[in-house]
């Protein structure tokens, strides 16, 4: 990793000639292309690319407007480990506007954000963490006594590209599930002109972000995303096909209530309510915290929190996730006999593999209402899924 | 010289969204009015949702006291459903909220509220090696050398050098309210950078507790962080090992460089404990049980009231003296002219009659915030450390009386210094290091627990809802970092009915009640009559005073309520 020194990153060189006053040869730097690389899921082919661009790049500005939320997503980014926050505020890039770290206040602080526009205009990255509340005018979040949507919407104008960071600017988060009183929106509903990345996640591990900025240093766009703009070096693979615990789910050995034997010997936690079969995450890859641990790892069941509406399509939490019903076979049917049934471990897999990828969350509905797959009607019937009632689908 | 109309918004480096006006004449505010600025209705989002389930809506109420509104939120649901948990689930517990509580008092120190204090353009002309001296004389610590203050020094002369301020551009540098010496600045600068890698580090106990922090994983009934000494993916000898050194390391940094810094920045600002006082009456809910949750007598932080500044008499707390009260905020009035109702009643109908935007001015209207006013037997309360610390003291809590008079021996000043902006930072680092030595206390309980046998951390005999009553309520309270927080549920049918939330920046932000009295963040910078305002288009006094409360807007704005129905059973407790 990039170590702290007494030489921050000035606005006239390049990465390369930064790293070099601060003693790092060009073997190391190309060695650094390649870690970054590596996690951006640059191919080999790509990396002298990749070491160019990073030679060439300078300090850019960063706007991140705070809107309806909770700092989760800044708290987040405050633990990121490579480049650490220190790095990243004193030689990666320049954060002209942000609320939880900025050192004016009132006035002062909307004129650096206004000098900041004004003088990076069509080449600042706007950050995005927070809501939009658009119910009565947008008068659930004013700040500097104007609504969220207009402080946005100011910003977008000069902005090279968005980052919508967490859950709330990804879809509107905990205050948009039903009934949404404040009607509160994620940036994609709001902003429809500018390249938007959303950064998903309740809140999304901060290094998401952190790798995310290098590659739109290094590639000068974007990267590549899925069709909610989540970017694919990390939201590429549901968390269950990465699982660690995969393999219990796959012999069949659940955790059946908290603080079992199943618990105590780390067995998989689909029958608790886990939502990893149907969420795409760098969770099980990125992990939390310096590497320490992630949801799962540490014995809770995921909440699907880098997915749509999560909120209302993945709750009840610890009710187990009703599978989708291909060619009439429910998969609590095959999650019952797994381990009984079946001989093949190997084929198993396969078979599940190809089941669960079918289980495809319901986007909103244009009323506004949500809902997730229809329970196994065979399920509802007998009860079996934990607490068994008719709480799915949510529909109003 | 006339009124001075000022408005400062957004007040920034704090959590969500506040605005601050105030009335100042001759450098001296008169008048203020403190304006909530974000409305979420979570409360209204909880209607109908599975009760297991609400710790995780409620922990999203706020991302930097992370954890907190979980743990209170299972406490409510395991309150009404019967539940007890097993205690080494409630000694985990307090390892995650003890964490969180130093790591929210450090990082509002260093990140949040030192830019009040600390100049830190001045920290370029200081004398690294003098700065090492001082430094050498407030504690041994291994950074604190020449070498390093220089090295730091020369980084953010580059970085200013560079023409790109970043966070630093259009702060108050050079406002005469910066007092510190050079050397000073600098050494509160390095640490502000060490401090960033710190706090990275030692909230990796919640991710081994809870999975990933913001945002750690609870579970009413418990915790689901299996221990299985011998597993390999379980809480085992190495989790165990590594929550151990983590506490050291949240322990080391409290002792030998918070607490030092705090009382070497406080000596070079007396005058600041002359002022920033305002409500006088202080409120505590207690918490920190060692194993059992019903048993108060357990509690570390003992819970309490005083009144008017009063040390010599602590009230007993009781939660069935709270009431909310709306006069002037944007929710409708379903009382009998502001009578103000207990939580458990509480009705929440947003009804905004201010300006559109843009907002010019807002002192003067009848309502102006989107925060409630609670009041305890009708009188405004100030929650959090200060509250903590005075109510500890007046108790006879020896490890607090120890060390409040080490910081007031120190710092040559009387107990009534404590009433101030001054003594409302310096409570903070008391807070610290009590819990980080407590800290110590519950690993040593949870380790000897499991050498004896005892692997339990959840009681899922209540899990399932048909073990549920048809009708259910419960309390959850705790001292979150900012002080005094409760979540009321009540539950039917095995669906939440009515959520209600009372937040220790709901107590400390509230606009004024019915009778004119000022919420505390107002009081701050009234009571006293000499607050300073030096330059209004610089506010730095002002900001430092409301600083000194860590806001917590998210958390302080009253959220809606379930259900406009009403309630016929009031539990006490």
């Amino acid at each position: 990793m990039l170590s702290l020194s007494a030489d921050p990153w000035t606005a006239d060189q390049t990465l390369q000639q930064h790293l070099e006053t601060r003693g790092v040869s060009r073997r190391q730097f190309l060695r650094f292309a390649r870690d970054i690389g590596v996690l951006l899921g640059v191919t080999q082919m790509g990396l002298p690319k990749l070491a160019k661009a990073l030679s060439v790049v300078k300090r850019p500005s960063v706007v991140w407007l705070q809107l309806q939320e909770c700092t989760g997503c800044v708290e987040s980014v405050l633990r990121t480990n490579e480049p650490t926050i220190g790095n990243l505020l004193l030689d990666v890039v320049s954060l002209d506007y942000n609320h939880t770290l900025m050192a004016a206040s009132g006035h002062a602080a909307e004129e650096a954000l206004q000098h900041a526009m004004k003088e990076n205009t069509g080449e600042y990255l706007l950050v995005v963490s927070g809501s939009i509340p658009t119910k009565d005018n947008g008068i659930y979040t004013m700040i500097g006594g104007r609504s969220a949507e207009t402080v946005i919407k100011e910003a977008a104008k000069g902005a090279a590209a968005i980052v919508a960071l967490g859950a709330c600017a990804h879809f509107g988060g905990v205050q948009a599930a039903r009934p949404n009183p404040t009607e509160a929106k994620g940036v994609r509903e709001i902003i429809r002109d500018r390249p938007i990345l959303t950064i998903a996640g309740c809140p999304p591990i901060g290094d998401v972000l952190t790798a995310s900025i290098v590659h739109w240093l290094t590639f000068k766009r974007l990267p590549e995303s899925d069709s909610e703009g989540r970017p694919l070096f990390a939201y590429g693979k549901r968390i269950h096909d990465q699982c660690p615990r995969r393999a219990h789910f796959d012999a069949g050995q659940y955790v059946e209530q908290f603080d079992d034997e199943g618990a105590k010997k780390a067995w998989c936690l689909y029958k608790v309510g886990c939502k990893g079969p149907a969420t795409s995450s760098p969770c099980p890859i990125f992990l939390w915290n310096d590497q320490t641990s992630w949801p799962i790892g540490s014995g809770h069941p995921c909440l699907g929190c880098t997915e749509a509406h999560f909120w209302d399509t993945m709750t009840p939490f610890y009710h187990r996730l009703p599978e989708a019903v291909v060619a009439g076979f429910p998969i609590e049917h095959r999650v019952d006999r797994i381990g009984a049934t079946l001989a093949g471990a190997a084929v198993a897999g396969v078979g599940l593999h190809a089941v669960v990828t079918a289980v495809q969350m319901s986007r909103r509905r244009a009323d506004g209402s949500t809902y997730l797959l229809d329970a196994p009607p065979e399920d509802r019937a007998n009860g079996t899924a934990s607490g068994g009632d008719d709480d799915y689908p949510h529909t109003h | 010289m006339a009124v001075r109309k000022v408005v400062v918004d957004p007040i920034t480096r704090i959590e969500g969204h506040l605005r601050m006006e105030v009335q100042a004449e001759n450098g001296i505010i008169k008048d203020a009015w403190a304006t909530a600025a974000q409305f979420r209705g979570l409360e209204l989002v909880m209607k109908g949702r599975d009760p297991r389930d609400a710790w995780a809506f409620t922990q999203r109420i706020c991302g930097v006291c992370t954890g907190t509104h979980a743990i209170v939120s299972c406490k409510a649901v395991e309150d009404a459903l019967g539940i007890q948990i097993p205690p080494n689930a409630q000694l985990i517990r307090n390892l995650v909220e003890g964490i969180q509580q130093i790591h929210d008092h450090v990082v509002h120190f260093y990140h949040l509220h030192a830019l009040d204090w600390v100049d830190v353009v001045s920290a370029l002309k200081a004398d690294p090696a003098e700065a090492a001296r001082i430094a050498g004389t407030l504690s041994t610590w291994p950074t604190n050398s020449a070498g390093n203050f220089k090295d730091v020094q020369a980084r953010i002369q580059k970085f200013v050098s560079s023409g790109q301020l970043g966070i630093f551009a259009n702060g108050y540098w050079g406002h005469p309210a910066y007092k510190l010496p050079p050397e000073v600045n600098l050494i509160a600068v390095a640490h502000y950078l060490e401090a960033l890698d710190w706090q990275r580090e030692i909230v990796r106990l919640h991710a081994i507790f809870g999975g990933k922090n913001p945002h750690p994983n609870f579970l009413v009934g418990g915790m689901a962080c299996a221990i299985n000494i011998e597993g390999t993916a379980t809480i085992n000898a190495e989790r165990l090992s590594t929550v151990k050194s983590l506490l050291d390391t949240a322990q080391a940094f409290v002792e030998k460089v918070y607490w030092p810094d705090l009382l070497a920045i406080a000596s070079f600002y007396p005058e600041t404990a002359t002022y920033g006082g305002g409500t006088p009456n202080f409120l505590s809910y207690g918490d920190f049980p060692d194993t059992d949750p019903n048993d108060r007598s357990q509690y570390y932080f003992p819970s309490g009231v005083i009144y008017n500044k009063d040390l010599s008499h602590v009230e007993e707390f009781d939660q069935q003296y709270i009431r909310e009260h709306v006069h002037s905020s944007w929710f409708k009035d379903t009382t009998n002219g502001d009578e103000g109702l207990h939580p458990w009643q509480g009705e929440t109908e947003p009804q905004y009659d201010g300006p559109p935007e843009p907002w010019q001015e807002l002192q003067g209207r009848d309502r102006y915030s989107w925060a409630k006013a609670p009041r305890y037997k009708g009188k405004a309360m100030e929650v959090g450390p200060l509250a903590r610390s005075l109510i500890q003291y007046a108790s006879g809590h020896k490890d607090t009386q120890e060390v409040v008079n080490e910081a007031l021996g120190r710092l040559k000043a009387p107990a009534t210094a404590l009433f101030s902006t001054l003594g409302r930072t310096a409570a903070r680092g008391v807070d610290a290091r009590l819990i980080a030595e407590r800290n110590q206390h519950w690993y040593r309980m949870l380790t000897q627990r499991i050498a004896s046998g005892d692997t339990r951390v959840h009681d899922g005999s209540k899990w399932d809802p048909s073990t549920w009553p048809k009708r259910a309520e419960g309390v959850g309270l705790v001292e979150a970092p900012r002080g005094a927080l409760g979540h009321w549920v009540q539950i039917e049918d095995g669906k939440i009915t009515r959520y209600q939330c009372v937040v220790p920046t709901t107590w400390n932000a509230s606009p004024r009640d019915a009778q004119g009295t000022r919420g505390a963040f107002e009081d701050s910078l009234v009571a006293s009559g000499t607050h300073p305002l030096h330059d209004e288009k610089q506010p730095l006094e002002l900001i430092r005073t409301i600083h000194s409360f860590d806001p917590c807007m998210a958390c302080g704005v009253h959220v809606l309520d379930a259900t406009g129905a009403t309630v016929t059973e009031v539990k006490i407790q």
